[in-house]
C-alpha cells in the first residue's frame, strides 16, 4: 500500500516540478506517434478513397487485408519488422533497427489499416448526391473527390482519431525495433513497462497519468467526430 | 443568349423495359420550355441523359451543333447545370454552398463573396448564410438549390420538379425567380414538372412526354 502511495506522491512531483527527463520521453511519445500517424494518413486516406471511389483490381482482397491489419498483434509486426530491418535483414543496410525511424515504421503499418479502413467507411456513407451536385456545379473528377473526401471529414478525423489511441498505447512492436534505449528510444509505453520491472514506480505512474490524460483527450476529440458526423451530415459512424 | 441543343434519336431502357424511344427535339437557345408528363414517363430519365449525366442506349446529345461523348468536356460542362429533386446539400454554409461552383472555378475571394451575397439576397437566403446547409427547411433547401445553379449563370439550365413537396409561398418564390431568369433571355430553360399550370406559368414552349417522345403541345 505504502509503494502506491509514494508512488502517486513521486509520480506527482515529477509532473509539476516539470521533470526533464519525463518530458523528453512524452515529447519522443508525441515525435514516433505523430510521425507514425502522418505517415499512415498520407497513404491510408488516398487507399481509402480509390477503394471506396472505383472498382480497384482485387479491391475484395484488399479489403480482407486491411480489416485483417486492423487487428494486427503489435508483438508479430515488431517481430517481422526486427527480421526485416536486423543486420542481417533485407533492409539491415540501412542501419534503422533500433532507432526512431524503425519506431516509426512499426506504428505506421498498424495504424496504416485503420485510417484506410474508417476513412472508406465514412466516405461510402456520404450520400451519392453529393457527388453528382458536385458534377452538376461543374466539379473537375479531382475536385468531386475533394468535395466527397469533405463531407466525410468528420468520419475520417475519427479514424484518424482512433488510429492515434492505437499508436499511443502501443508497447510490443516498438519494445522490439527500439530497444528502449535510454534518451534515444524509450518512449512512455516502453519507460512504463521498465520501471514497473524495476519496481520504480514514481517515473511509470507519472507517464500512466499522463497516457491516460492523453488517452483522455483522444477519446474527447473521437466523441466530437463522432457526434458531428451523425448531427451535420446524418451519417451514423459506430453506435 | 443559351446554347443550342438537339437530342437526335435517343432511346433508353431499364431493365429491359424501354423508357425512351427514338425521342427527338431541338431546344432553341434562350427559350424556356417546360416538360410535363405523368409519373414514370420518362422526363427525369430524359432530363439526366439531355443534360449529360448519363449516357442514352441509342441516339446523340448535342450541343452547339456537336456530338457529345460522356464524359462531356469541363468547358461544356461548366456552360450546363441543373436543379435535380434532391439537392446535395454540402455540409458546410449556406455561403460556402453557393460560393461552391465559384470557388472550384477560381473566383476571387472578393468576387466570390459579393455575387454570393447578391444571389442570396435573391433567393431570400441572405439572412441565413451562416447557417448550416442541411439544417434548412424543404423549401429553402430547394432556394438554395437554385442559388448554387443562379450565381452560375448558366447557359442551359436543366430544372426537375423544382418545386416538389414545397409549401406554395415557397413555390411561389422559386417561381417568380424562374420567370426573372426567363425574361432576362441569357439561358435555355429546360423545366420538367407533372403540374400542367406551372407549366403554362413558366414555359415559353410546352411539351409533353408520351411513349416514350416528346411531343410538342
Amino acid at each position: 500500500m505504502h509503494s502506491i502511495l509514494y508512488g502517486f506522491i513521486g509520480a506527482f512531483k515529477l509532473i509539476f516540478t516539470i521533470n526533464a527527463e519525463l518530458f523528453k520521453i512524452i515529447l519522443l511519445s508525441v515525435q514516433v506517434s505523430g510521425s507514425a500517424l502522418v505517415i499512415a494518413t498520407l497513404l491510408g486516406l488516398p487507399l481509402g478513397v480509390a477503394l471506396a471511389w472505383r472498382r480497384v483490381p482485387f479491391r475484395g482482397l484488399v479489403m480482407s487485408l486491411l480489416n485483417t491489419g486492423m487487428g494486427l498483434p503489435p508483438v508479430v509486426v515488431g517481430l517481422f519488422l526486427y527480421l526485416i530491418l536486423s543486420r542481417s535483414g533485407p533492409l539491415g543496410f540501412f542501419g534503422l533497427l533500433y532507432t526512431p525511424s524503425a519506431m516509426i515504421i512499426a506504428q505506421a503499418i498498424l495504424v496504416f489499416p485503420i485510417v484506410a479502413s474508417l476513412s472508406h467507411a465514412a466516405i461510402v456513407k456520404v450520400d451519392p448526391v453529393i457527388r453528382q451536385a458536385a458534377i452538376t456545379l461543374g466539379a473537375t473528377p479531382f475536385q468531386e473527390v475533394m468535395a466527397v473526401v469533405r463531407e466525410a471529414r468528420y468520419g475520417i478525423m475519427a479514424g484518424v482519431m482512433a488510429g492515434l489511441g492505437r499508436v499511443m498505447a502501443e508497447v510490443g512492436a516498438i519494445l522490439i525495433v527500439g530497444g528502449n534505449i535510454a534518451g534515444y528510444t524509450r518512449v512512455m509505453t516502453t519507460t512504463i513497462a521498465l520501471e514497473t520491472d524495476k519496481g520504480e514506480f514514481e517515473l511509470a505512474i507519472a507517464l500512466g497519468i499522463i497516457l491516460l490524460l492523453i488517452a483522455l483527450g483522444i477519446n474527447v476529440g473521437l466523441r466530437f467526430f463522432q457526434r458531428h458526423g451523425r448531427v451535420r451530415s446524418g451519417v451514423i459512424l459506430w453506435d | 443568349m443559351g446554347l443550342s441543343l438537339d437530342v437526335f434519336g435517343i432511346s433508353k431502357s431499364y431493365h429491359g423495359q424501354a423508357i425512351l424511344r427514338d425521342c427527338s427535339f431541338s431546344f432553341d437557345p434562350g427559350r424556356t420550355y417546360a416538360l410535363l408528363g405523368p409519373n414514370g414517363s420518362g422526363k427525369s430519365t430524359f432530363l439526366r441523359i439531355a443534360a449529360l449525366l448519363e449516357p442514352p442506349d441509342a441516339g446523340q446529345v448535342r450541343y452547339l451543333d456537336q456530338g457529345v461523348l460522356l464524359p462531356p468536356d469541363l468547358s461544356l460542362r461548366r456552360r450546363i447545370t441543373l436543379l435535380l429533386p434532391k439537392i446535395g446539400v454540402f455540409n458546410t454554409s449556406v455561403f460556402n454552398n453557393v460560393a461552391y461552383g465559384l470557388k472550384i472555378r477560381g473566383r476571387h475571394a472578393s468576387e466570390v463573396e459579393a455575387r454570393v451575397n447578391v444571389v442570396l439576397e435573391r433567393v431570400g437566403l441572405f439572412h441565413k448564410r451562416r447557417q448550416n446547409g442541411p439544417d434548412l427547411s424543404s423549401g429553402e433547401t430547394k432556394r438554395l438549390g437554385l442559388a448554387r445553379a443562379l450565381i452560375l449563370e448558366p447557359e442551359v439550365f436543366w430544372l426537375d420538379e423544382p418545386t416538389a413537396n414545397i409549401d406554395p409561398k415557397n413555390t411561389e418564390i422559386i417561381e417568380q425567380i424562374m420567370l426573372d431568369m426567363k425574361s432576362g433571355g441569357k439561358s435555355t430553360i429546360i423545366v420538367v414538372t407533372h403540374d400542367p399550370a406551372q407549366a403554362r406559368r413558366l414555359g415559353d414552349h410546352l411539351l409533353v412526354m408520351e411513349h416514350g417522345r416528346i411531343v410538342p403541345l
